[in-house]
């Protein structure tokens, strides 16, 4: 295992404690549902040392995606994931680079053929043959399609490697596109999100390195545990949403009293993602909701960078609000015109009539009459 | 003039037997709600308002969710609808509040399917007022009908059908209850047999005297209904017609009856004008042509 | 039958005719969109008023008007009035046109029109409880039985006809029908007696949601009274309009001879509504100053106003008079006909409703089509007795 990074080795340096192992793995067993004995097993699964080989590939991304698990210190993620498993190769986490990294990577995928997990951070681009993201040498397509194509399981972080991300807003100049649509026909698990939340991904590895399996996935490859509810169905500020309390504009009373962001155009009510329940690093309220920011649907392809910030969305499944309608609520109406209509008929029915009858008394004997009438 | 004095007191006799011999047949027909007639029992006290009741209505009939309220965002139904088989109001005045759940009656005694031509809306298993739309030609009678105004009719539609609550039936047969007393948190809508949840109905106004109106609404109002309320508000202001204990098919089934019984008064006017007709045309034109 | 009964004759695509077919044009177009779109797109109706103009109007007021057949055939047969003969098939072929113009307003009214026809023949199905079932079968035999009553106004005509088939039918036909005559009319008599009161019988369903002023177990009696004034009224006004357009000496006796039969029906169904309301001890409720206490008011001033209009025997010579009384007697009935079943329903303050444009158009349109198939058929066969001006002069 060349140049893994393992806060273990290095005691002191972001030191973990047994007590916060154990409890971040019950805490993610919880949040990916598999219940309390799962946490023993990761527990024992970890001691034993038997870490799944990962190897991470970077392509069209920012490096949030990492940079997000690297981030909480409390405890440090990064250290319980890094210590779960086995970074065969990571770009930015390497110290070395160049043909060392890529031998590494190489031996890996040989040695662990079959099983190693392929986690892809990036979208694709396909453009030109995919040209316009190549490292040492090959292209994206080509080295995801090479080491994806030999592992035991594909997670693709992060929206960018999930479906494209921001590299595939419009006008997507380079073709990006997600893993799933380079690896057409192999299963992928997807953790959208931009970045991604970090615990989503430890609960998916944490199942993976302990039982062998991933967790339920819905019709997009996103695990159910975290993208099986959007946003505004777990909203703190749902309550708001319900009573019709809005913020009309950033920074007014409304929004100074922390009420719903819909108005302002938050995507809440069409993103799926669990952020409104995990919320970013382990700072509570670190998400933009949390921050007073509406959600911009990072995780949906449909709506990051192509449904503008502050559009307003439809609610999918309106719910009951919190008003409720009195007894007898007013129905029905009196049209304006068609009152007006009936009125003049009735009008010329009445005086047509009264006028034609004085006609008929007052004229003189029956058979003028008739001879000046005309015909009807 | 035309007509004989004979003909006409043979006309009044005739016509009078008729009548008289049906008159009698009316007084025996009070319906009563069937020995397994089910139905909910709605308590007042107990209901918060939550409307857990009127989505899982809404799920388990299919229905479209009534977009209304703020900018159209919520599922606000303000009433009964064609969407909307199960709605919460809420009652306020003064220091006063009280929810109500509105849905069909069930009737024991229904003016609707009293009303209803082909017999669309009928009383089938359990004594539940249940539609069959293949009899149904949508002359909304059953709207007018209804002392509850609870028949709703599909205006928006091209092929519109009358839409009700109708217990769930369908899960009836399944064995389970109605969708609104399966969900509700606080139990306080229940589903059982009419005989059982009057008795409790009954039990509860015994224990808690103060607590409620003393009534448990629809033991006969209107002839009876298979929905009962408890009420800590008086049943007027939340909505309930006052009703005395004999329905409206009841008082018309008295004329209906009376007067057509075996078609007999049609049969015998039409005997009398049959010969006082005839009897003319032998005496020949009276008056000048 | 009558000897004297004529086709008038003329042009048939007059400037009136072309008229009342553009009326019909669009009402068509309405129609249509009626039907494609439902009823919700073209009509202001909705759960609270589930019945509306089509209903109060086109059929409840629309057979009502219709009842001259039913009014004229008690006179003749019934009272052997024999002088009124003439006026039996125009009121006849009023009434035919007025049923079956009120069962075209009943299917647009229909939510599930396109099942209507399970009415008549899902006779296993028929619940005898509802008075809508019995006004609807009656209905339909009563329109058929009408048109069966004016058939030998159309063989008379036919019996003559270059097509061979049509000549042998009619020929036929006109002697079954001359002897079966007096059972169709006994039946002509019992169907409107039958239905006519029923109409009133369907709103008592409506129970403690029919205002008090209109809620009475004698509601039958009152439709039933109200519909032979009405029917009476609109074979005057017919009569008198029919003499005028048709350049023909107007029955001016006869005519007055009705006007003074419907006088005493006037003064009873006034005098039964106010004892019935005094009886009920709701008298107080007319005094009330609400909308619906004024229009309570004007039915019975509207009621009663033609018996002082038709008091003298001179008043009920003047035919314009006449027509005006008719006029106030039809406007008298159907008000009383709109107030029961559109403004004594209270379903509550909340809900209100007033007719659409695109209800009123059809309505139009549906009035339009029995105009103009009055003076088509008028003209081509043999309705109208009497004599053209220019032949005959009669004493008025």
């Amino acid at each position: 295992m060349l140049a893994s990074f393992s806060a273990l080795d290095t005691p002191g340096a972001g030191a973990v404690s047994r007590r916060d192992f154990v409890r971040l793995c019950t805490m993610a067993a919880a949040a990916v549902g598999l219940g309390p004995l799962a946490a023993e097993r990761f527990l024992e699964a970890a001691e034993r040392g038997l870490k799944p080989s990962v190897i991470w590939l970077q392509f069209q991304e920012c490096t949030g995606c990492t940079e997000s698990l690297l981030r909480p210190t409390h405890p440090g993620v990064a250290d319980l994931i890094l210590d779960l498993i086995s970074l065969d190769y990571h770009e930015t986490l390497f110290a070395a680079a160049g043909h060392q990294a890529e031998a590494a990577r190489k031996q890996a995928m040989q040695a662990h053929a079959g099983k190693y997990v392929c986690i892809v951070e990036g979208a694709i681009p396909t453009k030109e043959n995919g040209i316009y993201c190549m490292i040492g040498g090959r292209t994206a397509i080509d080295i995801l399609q090479d080491v994806a194509g030999k592992a035991g399981a594909v997670i693709a972080i992060g929206s960018c490697a999930s479906w494209g991300g921001i590299p595939s807003a419009d006008p997507n100049p380079t073709g990006a596109v997600g893993a799933h649509e380079i690896l057409k026909g192999q299963a992928v698990v997807n953790i959208p999100g931009c970045p991604a939340n970090p615990y989503n991904l430890l609960g998916t590895v944490l199942q993976y390195a302990t039982y062998g399996t991933l967790p339920a996935l819905d019709a997009q490859g996103r695990p159910k545990f975290a993208y099986g509810s959007t946003i505004h169905e777990h909203c703190p500020r749902r309550a708001h949403f319900d009573a019709g309390r809005f913020a009309e504009k950033f920074g007014d009373e409304g929004h100074r009293l922390g009420y719903c962001l819909y108005k302002l155009g938050c995507k809440g009510p069409v993103t799926h993602a669990n952020c409104s329940v995990q919320h970013f690093g382990e700072v509570v309220d670190a998400w933009p909701i949390g921050i007073g920011h509406p959600c911009f649907g990072c995780t949906e392809q449909a709506v990051a960078f192509r449904v503008p910030l502050f559009t307003t969305v439809d609610i999918e499944r309106p719910t009951p609000p919190d008003t409720y309608p009195p007894i007898h609520a007013t129905q029905g109406g009196v049209s304006p015109i068609a009152t007006g209509v009936a009125g003049a008929i009735v009008g010329a029915l009445v005086g047509g009539g009264y006028v034609a009858s004085k006609k008929l008394s007052a004229g003189p004997a029956d058979d003028e009459v008739a001879q000046k009438k005309p015909e009807v | 003039m035309g007509i004989s004095r004979r003909a006409a007191l043979q006309g009044m006799v005739l016509g009078g037997a008729s009548v008289a011999g049906a008159a009698t047949a009316s007084a025996a027909e009070r319906p009563e709600a069937p020995s397994d007639a089910v139905g909910l029992l709605y308590d007042t006290t107990l209901c918060i308002g939550c409307k857990t009741c009127v989505v899982a209505c809404q799920d388990a009939n299919g229905l479209p969710r009534d977009p209304a309220g703020i900018d159209a965002k919520y599922d606000a139904p303000v009433d009964l609808s064609a969407k909307t088989k199960n709605v919460i109001k809420l009652y306020v005045e003064g220091g006063k509040r009280s929810f109500v759940k509105v849905q069909c009656m069930h009737c024991v005694d229904p003016a609707c399917t009293s009303a209803c031509m082909l017999g669309a809306l009928q009383k089938r298993e359990h004594g539940i007022v249940s539609y069959d739309p293949a009899l149904c030609v949508g002359c909304r009678y059953c709207e007018v009908a209804c002392p509850y105004n609870v028949p709703r009719f599909e205006f928006a539609k091209a092929t519109p059908k009358i839409v009700k609550c109708e217990l769930c039936r369908t899960r009836l047969a399944e064995g389970r209850e109605p969708a609104c007393s399966e969900v509700c948190p606080r139990k306080a809508v229940i589903f059982g047999k009419r005989s059982d949840l009057l008795k409790e109905a009954k039990r509860r106004l015994a224990a808690s005297p103060g607590k409620y109106v003393p009534k448990v609404f629809g033991e006969t109002d209107g002839g009876g209904t298979q929905v009962l309320y408890l009420s800590h508000v008086p049943f007027e202001k939340l909505g309930f017609p006052t009703l005395g204990d004999e329905s409206t098919p009841s008082l018309l089934r008295s004329i209906q009856h009376s007067v057509y019984r075996g078609f007999a008064a049609p049969a015998a006017l039409y005997a009398v004008l049959g010969m006082v007709m005839l009897r003319n045309r032998r005496a020949g034109p009276g008056g000048e042509p | 039958m009558t000897p004297h009964a004529t086709p008038v004759g003329g042009r048939l695509w007059t400037p009136s005719v072309q008229l009342l077919s553009g009326i019909l044009g669009i009402s068509l177009i309405v129609m249509l969109w009626r039907f494609v779109f439902g009823l919700g797109a073209t009509t202001a109706l909705n759960d609270g008023y589930p019945l509306g103009l089509w209903i109060a109007f086109d059929v409840v007021t629309g057979t009502a008007l219709a009842c001259g057949g039913y009014g004229v055939a008690i006179l003749v047969y019934v009272l052997n009035k024999g002088r009124y003969h003439p006026m039996v098939r125009p009121a006849l072929l009023t009434s035919a046109l007025g049923y079956t113009l009120a069962a075209i307003g009943v299917n647009l009214d229909l939510g599930r029109w396109y099942l209507v026809w399970k009415v008549p023949l899902y006779f296993w199905h028929w619940n005898f409880n509802s008075a809508l079932l019995e006004v609807a079968l009656c209905i339909m035999a009563y329109m058929v039985v009408l048109w069966i009553e004016l058939s030998p106004a159309f063989f008379e005509k036919f019996q003559d006809s270059p097509i061979g088939s049509l000549r042998r039918v009619s020929r036929a036909a006109l002697p079954i029908l001359e002897k079966a005559s007096l059972w169709i009319i006994a039946l002509g008599l019992l169907l409107p007696t039958m239905h006519q009161s029923s109409l009133g019988t369907l709103m008592l369903l409506a129970g403690a949601r029919l205002h008090p002023l209109w809620n009475t177990p004698i509601l039958p009696l009152l439709f039933l009274i109200s519909c032979v004034s009405m029917g009476y009224a609109m074979v005057v006004f017919e009569s008198a309009f029919s003499s005028i357009a048709f350049k023909r000496t107007p029955e001016i006796k006869m005519l007055a001879g009705l006007a003074g039969a419907m006088v005493p029906i006037l003064y009873v169904f006034a005098v039964l509504r106010f004892a019935d309301l005094a009886w009920r001890g709701r008298l107080g409720l007319l005094f009330a100053g609400d909308g619906r206490s004024v229009l309570a008011a004007l039915e019975f001033v509207l009621f009663l106003a033609p018996t002082v209009m038709l008091a003298t025997r001179a008043r009920r010579h003047d035919l314009g008079n006449l027509v005006r009384a008719a006029m106030v007697m039809m406007f008298a009935g159907a008000l009383y006909r709109f107030d029961t079943y559109l403004v004594a329903f209270t379903p509550g303050a909340h809900w209100s409703y007033f007719p659409s444009v695109q209800e009123i158009l059809i309505t139009l349109g549906l009035v339009s089509v029995e105009l103009m198939a009055y003076i088509l058929i008028v003209k081509t066969f043999p309705i109208l007795a009497g004599h053209p001006a220019a032949a005959e002069r009669q004493a008025v």
